[in-house]
């Protein structure tokens, strides 16, 4: 089959692979619809993440239509034919985190649990074409992915929506919306969002649905800004205005209430644990230049209020504003998505037209295009937001 | 050399004691273990690979078995690297779960098997233990050992890397994996 | 009168000050009774924080009688035994309203430092630099309690002077850090750092429920103390690993609730105009740097690491990515007391909680430079240095 790798960093490349088959017995075999470029694959491609391989599999977000389950999958549960969502995740549904419904924190999925464990004392979930230190499982930009664990992540679709109504069931929807929910918004509540790109637009649209008074969006690109302005949503652009006074200005002089950093991987650096890993330098290089929006976010955030991490981070981060979380009694919360807590609740959303999904949407490639598009996603070319691929 | 390890296996306490009680079940999990008899009510041959794609035989003594509490073992007198266990089972605060608590003694002497079987060890010795309990857990919780495409080697999952790519395996990696 | 007063960098004196007087309507004037050395004025005594000035009365933890009475004071008459919680907070802005009592919007006249530091003010505290009000400290014969209403509490008649007093700061610090963690029936709780307010927050957690209990320090009689009269269990961190102990306690899942009361560690001198002594802040970062960053690495995944250590600027290296990976939930605080101490006084009187011991050396105002350099260098078992401004 044709599927779109990692071909060393900077560089990915539609290959020749082999076809997935069962590997073990609760697998299935999707037939890949629709999938999508993620703002974390860049992390990916950059390099930013250790332990990526030649000829890895890209990709986390993907749909499509089982044509193969394992001898262990309940028929109740999965059939041939079922058209699924696919969580970017991967989790057992059978140990503490899962009963706990944290799902990105399975403690069954992650065949590499040992490396994890080095860098963060606890080992992550497994998840799909995100590096061997989350499992080293295939991705999802390709023809066909085995996916594990079949009977308890895959949402199975069964109106007439269309694929681009519901492929970000994947990961950015719930991603989004759980950024939101950490919020415990209130109706009273000024939220205000860092990045405007996809996962932060879901965010801003999630806080919305929760009932927050008002959302502001935070970016530098005037097409995100514009993005969220369509949506209903208040831009502030950082590069034109300071940012904490126009916050304190649009809350009355308190900050916002609540505050959510979509943007990530930022301000990270490779800790004495990434050490073991080849990537020191690169991942150093990103320490002096990106330690923006979180710590921005801290500053702004009202006393007593929630900073809400929804961007991705790998490493350790330097000039971390521990006085002002401490003394200004903050909360942190965050979390990679535990998306299967949140497809059923969300595909609801869409049907009942709550949220719109493909309001990001600005390009559909096909998958032999896949370097163009992490190209122009990367680079911000022709107003890219959000890039699908149709294998 | 003295190593502990920790799990908590979302199982019952009766269960969990029940599987590891049946020592034939120890191979499914632990990585160099290939198999073990029971040959009588007391005593047990345990098969490993060891350095070199040699095998090591010795049989084993059971010492103490209480009932959904503790198991122990110890090798018989004869054993090249003498060793002995103990496991126990206690329930967890979430009154669901079961901690399983195992601690390993080998008396690794001062020759050439003593430096075979310590490299054997690596310097990770404590990895090994603990690979083998998230297996362990893996087993009980889910029904087998989970297997990536990079790391599709089943309870030998543990490889430094480089693995291989995240991608499909071939008709023959397949077979070399999984036996068919 | 006499008072113990900051004198410069490491540098106490004893000195006459002018007796305090009723400056608005709300105030009382307390007779000190007992006044405690807490390991916060350490910070204050190396002037890691800002904003101190020569003559300053230092102490915010303490107890006495009311001597008079302002007049638009309700609960309070001459002679009452009170015992104050360090903050002040004014009861009537939507901060004290919410609970969140040391964020109180009125309580500090000297806003601007904080908001400069940590993006928005804090509330006030007695003894405690200007940033946070310039309010006179305790360590004195008398000293000015505003808002005398919200902030001073009746000692009920079964409970001892030397108990009470700990009911300022150490024990409601405490509360704080295990109530706002959520602390729950079955969890697991490790606390690192064994001085009063780690002690504290033991028993809080205890009380609510906690299975286990696990106070970590390298001083053996306060390990002790621990085992003694907070009766949690506790690890000696120049004796085990840390880590792999609380591993082995909890069945490999790590603790559900982590408390760091250490503090002020692997900080960064921040804005550094604000600062004059950022050689030895450079110093404290070698020899504290572990315990955030340790509790971050050991709590389970889904848990939540909860910071009563006083920090004031930055601090580097921040696992960032352990938190985001392990969906931690990070908060902090200063006390909100005002809302645990009737609660705490009420215990207090049934004998469960028990602070008398923490007061291993009572001492005349006189001895103050003495009592400090004691307590700083823990010599002779120093626990906490108090004053008894009466002789």
């Amino acid at each position: 089959m044709r599927a779109n790798c990692w071909a060393g960093r900077n560089e990915v490349e539609v290959r020749d692979v082999p076809d997935p088959t069962i590997l073990n017995s609760r697998d299935a075999i999707v037939r890949i619809t629709s999938t999508a470029i993620c703002g974390s694959d860049l992390h990916l491609l950059d390099g930013y993440v250790p332990t990526m391989q030649d000829g890895d599999v890209m990709g986390h977000e993907f749909m499509g239509e089982v044509v193969g389950v394992g001898t262990g999958v309940d028929p109740a549960r999965l059939r041939v034919g079922d058209r699924v969502v696919v969580p970017f995740p991967i989790a057992c549904g059978a140990c503490g985190a899962c009963a706990a419904q944290l799902y990105s924190c399975c403690e069954n999925s992650n065949p590499n649990a040992g490396i994890a464990e080095k860098m963060f004392g606890h080992p992550l979930a497994g998840m799909f074409g995100y590096a061997h230190l989350t499992g080293g499982f295939a991705g999802g930009q390709a023809q066909y992915a085995r996916v594990p664990f079949a009977d308890v992540g895959p949402l199975k679709i069964e109106s007439d929506l269309t694929d681009e109504q519901v492929l970000f069931l994947s990961d950015i929807l719930p991603t989004g919306y759980m950024g939101a929910e950490m919020c415990d918004i209130q109706p009273s509540d000024v939220v205000a969002v860092w990045g405007a790109g996809p996962v932060g637009q879901f965010a801003m649209d999630s806080a919305r649905v929760l009932g927050a008074a008002s959302v502001i969006a935070i970016d530098k690109e005037p097409y995100r800004l514009r993005m969220a302005e369509e949506a209903g949503h208040i831009p502030v652009n950082f590069e034109e205005v300071d940012v904490r006074s126009r916050l304190l200005e649009l809350s009355g002089g308190r900050g916002p209430d609540k505050c959510i950093d979509a943007v990530g991987l930022e301000a990270t650096h490779g800790s004495a644990h990434i050490q073991a890993f080849d990537r020191v330098k690169q991942a150093v290089r990103s320490e002096t230049d990106r330690p923006h929006a979180l710590r921005q976010a801290i500053l702004s955030c009202r006393s007593g209020g929630i900073v809400s991490v929804i961007g991705v981070y790998g490493g350790v981060v330097d000039k971390f504003p521990a006085g002002a979380w401490m003394n200004r009694s903050l909360t942190l919360r965050t979390g990679q998505c535990h998306v299967q807590r949140y497809m059923a609740p969300l595909l609801r959303r869409i049907e009942r037209g709550e949220l719109d999904p493909t309001r990001v949407i600005t390009h559909r490639l096909s998958l032999e295009e896949a370097p163009r598009g992490y190209d122009i996603f990367k680079n911000k070319q022709e107003d890219c937001e959000k890039v699908v691929l149709t294998p | 050399m003295d190593l502990t390890a920790t799990t908590t296996v979302r199982r019952p306490v009766g269960e969990v004691y029940a599987f590891w009680r049946l020592l034939e079940n120890l191979p499914t999990f632990m990585e160099h273990l290939d198999e073990v008899r029971t040959t009588d009510a007391k005593s047990s041959t345990w098969v490993a690979s060891a350095p070199f794609d040699r095998k090591v035989e010795w049989e084993a003594v059971l010492i103490e078995d209480v009932v959904d509490e503790r198991i122990g073992w110890r090798s018989a007198e004869e054993a090249d690297v003498p060793n002995q266990g103990t496991v126990s089972f206690v329930l967890a605060p979430d009154g669901v779960s079961t901690e399983v608590h195992v601690h390993l003694a080998y008396e690794i002497g001062a020759g050439k098997l003593g430096k075979a079987v310590a490299k054997y060890f690596g310097e990770e010795p404590h990895q090994q233990l603990d690979d083998d309990l998230r297996r362990l857990k893996q087993v009980l919780e889910t029904g087998e050992v989970v297997r990536s495409d990079g790391a599709p080697w089943g309870k030998r999952a543990r490889k430094e890397f480089p693995q291989r790519p995240a991608q499909p395996l071939t008709a023959d990696e397949r077979r070399e994996v999984l036996g068919v | 009168m006499k008072a113990v007063t900051w004198r410069g960098v490491n540098e106490i004196g004893v000195e006459d000050v002018p007796e305090p007087t009723i400056l608005n309507s709300h105030d009382v004037i307390v007779e000190v009774g007992l006044s405690a050395t807490c390991g916060s004025d350490l910070h204050l005594m190396g002037g890691y924080i800002p904003a101190m000035r020569a003559g300053d009365v230092l102490g915010h933890e303490f107890m006495g009688t009311v001597a008079e009475v302002g007049s638009g004071v309700t609960k309070h008459r001459v002679g009452d035994r009170v015992v104050v919680v360090s903050f002040i907070g004014c009861g009537q802005c939507w901060y004290c309203r919410q609970g969140l009592w040391s964020l109180c919007d009125n309580g500090n006249p000297n806003p601007g430092i904080t908001e400069a530091l940590w993006g928005q003010s804090i509330g006030g505290c007695y003894g405690y630099s200007h940033a946070l009000g310039g309010w006179a400290g305790s360590h004195a014969r008398y000293i000015r309690v505003p808002y005398a209403d919200q902030g001073a509490f009746a000692i009920p008649d079964g409970v001892s002077d030397d108990r009470a007093l700990f009911a300022s700061d150490a024990a409601p610090t405490g509360w704080t850090g295990a109530h706002q963690a959520e602390v729950r029936p079955g969890d697991v709780v490790a606390v690192w750092g064994a001085g009063g307010v780690g002690q504290m927050a033991a028993r809080a957690a205890m009380i609510m429920g906690a299975e286990r209990v696990v106070v970590i320090d390298r001083y053996d009689n306060r390990l002790e103390q621990v085992r003694t009269h907070i009766g949690a269990e506790t690890l000696d961190y120049e004796e085990v690993n840390v880590p792999a102990e609380l591993r082995e306690m909890t069945g490999g899942r790590g603790p559900d609730v982590c408390i760091e009361a250490v503090g002020m560690e692997a900080h960064h001198p921040g804005p550094q105009y604000l600062y004059d002594q950022v050689k030895q802040q450079m110093r404290l970062q070698t020899d504290r740097p572990t315990a955030v960053r340790e509790a971050i690495y050991a709590c389970r995944k889904g848990g939540t690491v909860f910071t009563l250590g006083v920090f004031a600027g930055l601090v580097d290296k921040f696992p960032l990515g352990a938190v985001m990976n392990k969906a931690l939930t990070l908060r902090g605080a200063q006390q909100h007391g005002h809302r645990y101490i009737p609660e705490i006084l009420d215990l207090m009187g049934r004998d469960e909680v028990r602070t008398e011991h923490l007061a291993t050396h009572v001492m005349p105002l006189d001895d103050g430079p003495e009592g400090y350099r004691m307590f700083k260098e823990k010599e002779d078992g120093c626990v906490r240095a108090v004053f008894r401004p009466g002789g």
